[in-house]
C-alpha cells in the first residue's frame, strides 16, 4: 500500500467515524432518519445544500469539462447562483407546507397539494429514474479517484464496489444526520485542496493567470469563451435556464428543504451560498492548467484532467490528501442520494400500495432497499461510457420536468388539475427519455429550423412539451367538471 | 419591498442575456477572460443583491419564522 492509498483509507474511515457518532444517543424514528427532526439551524442546512452541490461532479466533472471543452464550463458557475436567487422565493412556502403537514419527502408535497396518491406514485418514478444517473456518476467519480490517485494499487471497479460498501454501510447507520456531518469535514477539505490547487497550477506552470489564459489564447484561440457554433451562447443561455428550473427538484435537494427549522434560516442561505459557489473558479483554473500539461484526454477521459495534473506534479502523499479530499466528495453525496432513493421506493411507492403500513416497517423496507439500490448503480457505473457532466445534465432533463406542476401548485389561484399534473409530467419525461435514447438533437428534428434554435439543451423541447400538455389537460379537466356539474344541476 | 424584490431580476438578466454582449476573451480583467470576469462580478453582485433583499424584507424581522 503506498502513501495516497493510506490517506484515501483514512478519509473512509474519517467518514464512517463521522456517520456512527452521529446517530448516538438518538431514537431513529422515520422523521428522524429522513429529515432529522426538522432541527437545523443555517449552518448544517446551509451545509446540506451545499454539500450536494460540491461533488464528485464539480471536483472531476467541473475540472474535466474546463479542460475538454473550455468556456461552456461556465455554465455550472452560474446556474447554482441564479437557483439560489429562486430559492429565496420558492422554498418558505414550500418549507412551511411541508411542516404544516408533516411531509417527509418530495412526492408526498405533490400527494397534498393535487390531492392525488397516483401522482405520488409517478412523482416518485421520476426521482428515481433522476436520482440513479446521478448516483453512477459519485461511483464512478470513487472509481476515477482510488484508480489514479492510488497510482493503479487498486482498480476502479475494486473502488466502486469498495465505495459502495461504504456508502451503503454509512447510510443505514445513520440517515441525514451522518450526511451532515460528514459533510462538514468535507466541505473543509475540499475548500482547502481546489482553492490550493486553482492557485498552485497556474502559477507553478505559467507563472500566473493572466500568462496561463494568455498561453490557452494562444494555443487555441477562443478556447476559454464559448464557441460560435455547438456549445454556443444559445447552448449557454438554455442549459443554464434548465438546470435553474431543476435545481430544487432534486429529491434529496427538496428534502434538505424540510430540515430546515425555520423559513428565515433558508432565506438568509441565499445570500451566502453564491459566494460560496465561486470555489468552482479554482475548479477551473485547475482544469484550464492541465489543457497544456497533460493534452490528449478525449471523450470521457476529461474527467481523469485534475487527477492526472496532480499525479504530474506532486508526491505521493500529497496526491493522498487530493484523493482523500476526492473520496469525501463522491461518498457524502453518494450516500445522500442512495438514502432518499430508497425512502422514496419505500415511503412513496410502496406505502402507496400497502396503506396500512406503518413508520417503523416503511424504515425497515427502506432500510433493506439501500443496499439493492446501491448495487443497480455499480452495475450501471461498470457498464461505463459517459463523461461525468453528460450523467449530471441527463438527470437534470428529468427532474426539471417536475419543476411546472410544482411552481403552479404554490400560488393561490389553482389553475392546474391533478390530471394535467400528471399528464404533463409524463410528456415532459417520455420525451427526454425519447431523446436520449434515439441521440437526438433539435436539428435532427428539425433539419429546417435556424441553426440558433437547433443549438438550444434539449430538455428545453421537453420542457416545452410538458407546459403544453399539462395545460390543455388541465383545461380540458376543468371543462369536464364543469359540464358534469351542469349536468347535475340541470337534472335536479 | 415590491421594488426592491425586482432587484433579484437582475442577475437573471446577467447571466442568461449578459453572454449574448460579453462573449469575448479580451479585454481581460485580474487576468480572467472578459466573459468570466462578467460572471463571476455578477456572482458576487447577486449575493449583494439578496443581502439588500433580506435585510429590507418584513418576513425577516419578526415572528417566529
Amino acid at each position: 500500500m503506498n502513501g495516497a492509498l493510506i490517506g484515501i483509507a483514512a478519509a473512509v474511515l474519517l467518514a464512517l467515524g463521522l456517520g456512527f457518532l452521529a446517530q448516538r444517543g438518538r431514537q431513529m424514528g422515520l422523521e428522524q432518519w429522513t429529515v432529522a427532526g426538522r432541527s437545523f439551524g443555517a449552518p448544517l442546512v446551509f451545509l446540506l445544500m451545499a454539500g450536494e452541490i460540491y461533488t464528485t461532479f464539480t471536483f472531476l466533472g467541473g475540472s474535466g469539462f474546463a479542460y475538454g471543452k473550455g468556456g461552456p464550463a461556465y455554465y455550472i458557475l452560474c446556474y447554482a447562483a441564479l437557483a439560489y436567487v429562486m430559492s429565496y422565493f420558492m422554498l418558505p412556502p414550500i418549507w412551511r407546507y411541508a411542516r404544516d403537514n408533516r411531509l417527509y419527502s418530495q412526492p408526498d408535497f405533490f400527494v397534498r397539494k393535487y390531492d392525488s396518491p397516483a401522482l405520488g406514485v409517478i412523482v416518485s418514478l421520476v426521482g428515481i429514474v433522476a436520482l440513479i444517473p446521478y448516483l453512477v456518476l459519485q461511483f464512478k467519480g470513487l472509481g476515477i479517484i482510488v484508480e489514479v490517485a492510488g497510482y493503479g494499487g487498486i482498480s476502479s471497479t475494486a473502488a466502486v464496489w469498495i465505495g459502495a460498501a461504504v456508502a451503503t454501510a454509512y447510510v443505514m447507520m445513520s440517515g441525514v444526520r451522518g450526511s451532515a456531518w460528514t459533510a462538514v469535514a468535507k466541505d473543509l477539505m475540499i475548500l482547502v485542496v481546489v482553492v490550493f490547487l486553482g492557485i498552485y497550477f497556474p502559477l507553478h506552470y505559467y507563472g500566473g493567470l493572466g500568462a496561463m489564459f494568455d498561453a490557452i489564447e494562444q494555443a487555441k484561440p477562443g478556447f476559454v469563451v464559448l464557441p460560435a457554433r455547438g456549445e454556443s451562447v444559445w447552448w449557454f443561455a438554455s442549459t443554464v435556464l434548465l438546470t435553474v428550473l431543476g435545481f430544487y427538484m432534486w429529491p434529496h435537494t427538496f428534502g434538505s428543504i424540510y430540515t430546515a427549522k425555520a423559513a428565515r434560516v433558508i432565506r438568509l442561505n441565499a445570500i451566502f451560498l453564491p459566494v460560496y459557489q465561486l470555489i468552482l473558479l479554482f475548479v477551473f483554473f485547475a482544469g484550464f492548467a492541465a489543457i497544456l500539461q497533460v493534452p490528449g484526454l478525449t471523450g470521457p477521459e476529461i474527467d481523469l484532467a485534475l487527477l492526472k495534473l496532480s499525479v504530474k506534479t506532486f508526491d505521493p502523499w500529497a496526491v493522498g490528501v487530493i484523493g482523500a479530499a476526492g473520496v469525501l466528495t463522491a461518498l457524502v453525496p453518494g450516500s445522500m442520494i442512495l438514502m432518499t432513493t430508497a425512502t422514496l421506493a419505500a415511503n412513496n411507492l410502496y406505502r402507496a400500495f400497502d396503506r396500512s403500513a406503518g413508520d417503523a416497517r416503511v424504515l425497515w423496507i427502506a432500510k433493506v432497499l439501500v443496499p439493492v439500490v446501491a448495487l443497480i448503480a455499480v452495475y450501471f457505473t461498470l457498464q461505463g461510457g459517459q463523461t461525468i457532466v453528460a450523467l449530471l445534465l441527463m438527470g437534470y432533463s428529468f427532474v426539471t420536468q417536475l419543476f411546472p406542476s410544482l411552481v403552479l401548485s404554490l400560488g393561490r389561484n389553482r389553475w392546474i388539475t391533478r390530471q394535467g399534473a400528471a399528464a404533463g409530467i409524463v410528456a415532459g419525461v417520455t420525451t427526454v427519455a425519447a431523446i436520449s435514447l434515439t441521440h437526438t438533437t433539435i436539428g435532427t428534428l428539425f433539419p429546417v429550423l435556424p441553426v440558433e434554435i437547433k443549438e438550444l439543451n434539449v430538455g428545453i423541447i421537453a420542457l416545452a412539451v410538458n407546459i403544453v400538455v399539462l395545460a390543455a389537460v388541465s383545461a380540458a379537466a376543468r371543462f369536464a367538471t364543469s359540464r358534469q356539474g351542469a349536468l347535475a344541476r340541470s337534472a335536479d | 419591498m415590491r421594488m426592491v424584490r425586482a432587484l433579484a431580476l437582475l442577475p437573471f438578466l446577467a447571466m442568461l442575456i449578459g453572454p449574448f454582449f460579453v462573449n469575448r476573451v479580451t479585454p481581460t480583467i485580474f487576468g480572467l477572460p472578459f466573459l468570466l470576469a462578467w460572471l463571476v462580478a455578477w456572482i458576487l453582485l447577486t449575493a449583494a443583491i439578496m443581502a439588500v433583499i433580506f435585510q429590507l424584507d418584513p418576513a425577516n424581522r419578526d415572528g417566529p419564522e
